[in-house]
Formats: structure tokens, C-alpha cells, sequence
């Protein structure tokens, strides 16, 4: 099931990586906050995402080496990420809070270290 | 020789917790052994976890050889024995796989009890969609019949999504349609039906479509593992039941940001582990369950 990584994934893992822990700055035409993630065997980077209340959010998150699962289920939200595919996420924080996400497609030994927060601030 | 009735008495003031699920208040009919002749116990297992090698259990390569015995020397012999998942570690070598699952059939063949079903849990079952389990114990899901009440096996492992599926739901539609809508039954299932912690993947996705079809009928209670705890839950009017592991325990659900395993108590080895006796009253549609530790000193 492993693939390499391309080029395109690498750069865009970086960026994510890049950006840490507060990567809801930016914004598009729309003013949505885009949120770059990556996902892979057994971790999301970032594994904390920061956002603002009220303001969109689109999560474009890339895995690398599994349909791995995304799933946020104090917001409702979840989705599978297919490996070499950029995967959106959209949703408008509409409270304050923190709201944790987890792998929900067993992804093996590391399944349950795989989880993050999304950090709505207001 | 200690009739059961007097042992289960003696394991609730020993260390063990009796819990008593159905209609309370009743009194037993016991005869001969201890049961009258539509009572039964059989005994649950789970959360084995062969294989696996770390700080939560230095003693892994025993833990399950010592739960044998224990079961072994058990007064009266359990009707029959259920293992509900995870019996080997996960790994992502197909090979090493086999080979737990090997190891775990083999020592487990040690048991004086033959009667002993087996069920996946995420571990054994969602890297290969249950293709290795299936060639050493069968089926994934099937039902049965003990002394009038029905059984239900349910996968939700296989699928490493958590689903169980819509053609085991509608097996499992087809299944429920033959029984009488108050009769007793039974399901066995890895995963907990319920969103218990979904935020730990503590959930199986499509539960609450079994949960649907379970509700018409009166008398359901449903035993499970995966979490490794004791812990007891009801949807409506159906009953739902965790067991403790015999690898490591888990910390409550959703208590704290990491579903980590406790940490080992050299002081008090094997702390947390156990598996559960449960006592079946047929007519009253009652079930009495025991918890057990590891062994006499665990």
C-alpha cells in the first residue's frame, strides 16, 4: 500500500509543516482560511490547527501512504484521504473551543497515536 | 466439591465484581451444580493482544497463558468460552500475522472447554480485511443457538473503516426476522454499536443502523471489547457491556486528550486485567456477570 511521495506532496507537506501551529492566516478572495495538513503513518502535521471563529475554513489535507481517516466528531466533520490526492475539508467554526480529530480507518501498530485538535479562537 | 452458586458467591467477596444486567431482584432456582435447567454460564475473553511487546505489559508472553489456566480451574467448566477480538497485536507484516494468530490458536488450545468461539477485532482483522483470520478461525460473523438464546456475532472490524456494512446488515436483518421479538439474544461485537468516544475511534460508524434493527426487539444485550475496561451502557432498552483486556487497560473514555494505555503497577502485576463470567437465566432473561482477574494473585 506504500507509494512514494511526489514532488507536489513533498512541497505541499512542507508548507503545512511550515506554517506549524497557527496556519489559519491564510486567506483567500473569499476570506476562507486554508489550512494545509498532511497525513501519514502515524500523524497529522500539523497536528494543531488554530482558526478563527466565524471566518471559513477549508482544511486541504494530502496523505501520503493510506486512505487514512479524518474525523472531527465535536464538529460533525470527517472524511477519508485517499494517498496522493489533495482532499478539502470545508466547515465555518461557529464556537470557540477545542475540538479534537482522529484517525478513524485502522491504519496499523501507530493507529492510536493518530489524532490532532482543531483550536477555534474567537 | 464447591457448587457454583457457592464459588461465584466466593469470587464477589474475593476480588471479584458481580454485575447483574435483566430484570433485578430475582432469586435463582439452582439445582444440582448450582443451575436449574434453563441456566448456563459461559465465559468472555478479550483484547489478547498476542504478540504485542512493550512497557504496559512486561509480561505479554504470560499474560494469556496465565488466563488459561485460570479459566481452566474454574469449578465448573463454562458452556462455553467467546473471545471477542483483538487476540494478536497488530503488525503490518502479513507473515508475522499468521504466525500470531498461529500462536494464539495454539495456546489457547490448551483450554479444557472445546467449545470456544472467536470473533476479530481491528488488530487481527482491518489490514487485510480479515483475510488471514479467516483462514485460521472462519467465519467473521455468523449466529448460534445455547439453551434458547440466541447469539449474534457481528463484524465491525474487518473493515478498517469501522463499518459493519450493509450486506452483514442485511444478514444481520434476515438473521433477527426469524426470531420472536421477545426472545432472548445475545450480541457479540469488537467495537462498541454506541458512539462511546468517537474522539478515540471508540465507535463502530455505521452502529447505530445494527442498533436499528436490534430495537424491535424486547431482550438484547450486547457484549463487547475494544476498550479494555469494564464498562456498561444502555441504548433504549438494549444493554451494553465492555470487558477488560488481558494485555494492558485503557484510561475512561474520553478522560484525557490520549488514549494511552495505564502505565504497569510492578506492585501489583496484571492490575486491570481480567475477563468476565456470564451467567445466563434463560426464563428470566437475566444475566449475572463476574469479573475475574488474570489469576488467583493478579
Amino acid at each position: 500500500m506504500k507509494s512514494k511521495p511526489t514532488l507536489a506532496m513533498l512541497l505541499m507537506g512542507l508548507t503545512g509543516a511550515l506554517l506549524g501551529t497557527a496556519v489559519g492566516g491564510t486567506a483567500s478572495a473569499e476570506q476562507e482560511q486554508i489550512v494545509r495538513m498532511t497525513a501519514r503513518r502515524f500523524e497529522f502535521s500539523p497536528a494543531t490547527i488554530v482558526v478563527k471563529k466565524g471566518q471559513p475554513v477549508v482544511l486541504e489535507i494530502t496523505s501520503y501512504d493510506f486512505v487514512h481517516g479524518f474525523n472531527v466528531p465535536d464538529l460533525k466533520l470527517r472524511a477519508d484521504l485517499p494517498p496522493g490526492k489533495v482532499t478539502a475539508v470545508r466547515f465555518v467554526p461557529d464556537r470557540v473551543g477545542s475540538f479534537p480529530f482522529v484517525c478513524d480507518n485502522f491504519c496499523g501498530a501507530g493507529h492510536e497515536e493518530m489524532h490532532g485538535s482543531i483550536e477555534v479562537k474567537g | 466439591m464447591i457448587k457454583r452458586r457457592d464459588f461465584l458467591r466466593l469470587v464477589g467477596v474475593g476480588g471479584g465484581a458481580v454485575f447483574a444486567s435483566g430484570l433485578a431482584g430475582r432469586t435463582l432456582g439452582a439445582t444440582g451444580d448450582g443451575y436449574g435447567s434453563n441456566e448456563f454460564y459461559f465465559v468472555q475473553l478479550s483484547d489478547t493482544h498476542w504478540g504485542y511487546k512493550g512497557p504496559a505489559n512486561p509480561e505479554a508472553a504470560n499474560t494469556l497463558k496465565l488466563a488459561v489456566a485460570t479459566v481452566n480451574a474454574l469449578a465448573t467448566p463454562p458452556d462455553f468460552i467467546i473471545f471477542t477480538g483483538d487476540l494478536t497485536h497488530t503488525t503490518d507484516d502479513a507473515a508475522e500475522r499468521r504466525r500470531r494468530l498461529t500462536e494464539f490458536r495454539t495456546i489457547v488450545a490448551e483450554l479444557k472447554v472445546k467449545n470456544v468461539r472467536y470473533m476479530p477485532g481491528e488488530h487481527d482483522a482491518s489490514l487485510d480485511n480479515g483475510a488471514a483470520y479467516k483462514e485460521l478461525f472462519g467465519e467473521t460473523h455468523y449466529s448460534f443457538d445455547h439453551k434458547g438464546v440466541h447469539f449474534i456475532a457481528l463484524d465491525n472490524v474487518s473493515d478498517p473503516g469501522a463499518r459493519i456494512g450493509e450486506a452483514q446488515l442485511e444478514w444481520l436483518k434476515a438473521d433477527l426476522e426469524k426470531q420472536k421479538q421477545d426472545a432472548p439474544i445475545v450480541v457479540l461485537t469488537h467495537r462498541p454499536l454506541f458512539d462511546l468516544a468517537p474522539q478515540w475511534d471508540w465507535a463502530t460508524r455505521d452502529g447505530a443502523k445494527a442498533i436499528e434493527l436490534l430495537m424491535p426487539y424486547k431482550n438484547v444485550t450486547v457484549f463487547y471489547g475494544h476498550i479494555h475496561q469494564e464498562h456498561h451502557h444502555t441504548t433504549g432498552h438494549i444493554v451494553h457491556h465492555s470487558a477488560k483486556s488481558l494485555v494492558f487497560p485503557l484510561p475512561a473514555p474520553g478522560s484525557q486528550e490520549k488514549r494511552t494505555p495505564l502505565p504497569w503497577d510492578a506492585a501489583m502485576p496484571y492490575k486491570g486485567l481480567g475477563f468476565r463470567e456470564v451467567e445466563a437465566e434463560v426464563d428470566k432473561i437475566n444475566y449475572k456477570l463476574a469479573e475475574y482477574p488474570v489469576s488467583k494473585a493478579g
